[in-house]
């Protein structure tokens, strides 16, 4: 059982990182939080990026959430700010999804295409195939 | 939504646009009165009076991306369904209180949910405190993220680990108290 005496335990292993978080450029990863992104599915999409984050011990990243981004039909959304970088947007997107973004994309910097937001003919899709064709 | 723990999230969410920096949670499971009561307590900018009259109405909402708001209206759809009602009542710059009320053992009740997601998730938010108590027939539990940061010494709980903890921490507790089912 969880105590609060691991808190302080926390305290400890985490102070020095709080410094170090405060004077860095950080990767922020938001998810789409309002009614859309929530009855889609956006909870499990959020805890398991959070639960990636930790398990990597990636402490260069902020994981944060955000209202309706205006895209309701392709929630849950995911977006990847890195620093210098294009904003990246990820559609439709599931716990499995969101942990191969995290491992692939903000660890490893290579962005996972299958899984972003295209326009094709004037029209917002995420269909990866169509594009190409 | 197919937990009760989606709607609460979905009305904290309002909680934080409105600028809330305190969230009062309040969870009821009363078996002997077979009865599932929610409170969602606020200290944001509050809901004028001519738009609190019809809150509920999918088509009065304050957000500007269109003009759908469907967030309180579902929940109040899934209070009806089971027997129950919701009630906002709100006060300018002082705060806002939804309280819903549904017939515990109803076939149609969605089940509590992890409701130790939405805590956490809620915390991503940068000061927000939530005081979080969930009240079982012969028991309760409570946690308050001030004490929280007491502990920790500092006010930022957006850490994986701190998160991670909080929520195996809510879940425990809940177990413990035989709630949130």
């Amino acid at each position: 059982m969880k105590t609060l005496k691991e808190l302080e335990e926390i305290r400890q292993r985490t102070l020095d990182r709080v410094n170090q978080r405060k004077d860095r450029t950080t990767t922020r990863i938001v998810v789409g939080m309002a009614t859309c992104g929530i009855a889609a599915g956006a909870r499990p999409v959020l805890l398991a990026i959070m639960e990636e984050v930790e398990k990597l011990g990636l402490t260069d990243v902020t994981v944060a959430q955000t209202g309706c981004i205006g895209l309701c039909k392709v929630e849950p959304i995911v977006e990847v700010f890195k620093p210098g970088e294009e904003k990246v947007t990820y559609v439709k997107m599931d716990a499995e999804k969101a942990r191969r973004i995290v491992r692939e994309h903000v660890k490893d910097g290579k962005v996972v295409e299958e899984y972003t937001l295209h326009v094709v003919q004037g029209k917002i899709l995420n269909d990866f195939k169509a594009e190409n064709e | 939504m197919r937990e009760i723990s989606l709607h609460i999230m979905d009305i904290i969410e309002n909680s934080i646009n409105a600028n809330a920096t305190l969230i009062e949670l309040e969870i009821k499971e009363n078996i002997n009165d077979n009865l599932l009561i929610v409170k969602i307590k606020d200290n944001g900018k509050g809901i004028p009076q001519h738009m609190l009259e019809n809150i509920t109405d999918p088509f009065v909402t304050s957000r500007t991306t269109r003009r759908v708001g469907l967030g309180l209206s579902l929940f109040e759809a899934t209070c009806k369904a089971c027997n129950g009602f919701l009630k906002v009542s709100s006060e300018v710059d002082k705060g806002t209180e939804v309280i819903a009320v549904m017939q515990h053992d109803h076939i149609d009740r969605p089940p509590i949910g992890r409701i130790e997601e939405t805590i956490v998730s809620c915390l991503l938010n940068p000061n927000i405190d939530v005081v979080y108590t969930h009240i079982t027939n012969y028991k309760s539990f409570s946690i308050d993220t001030r004490e929280v940061k007491k502990i920790l010494g500092f006010n930022d709980l957006n850490h994986p680990e701190v998160l991670m903890w909080m929520k195996e921490y809510i879940k425990d507790n809940l177990k413990e108290i035989g709630g949130g089912a």
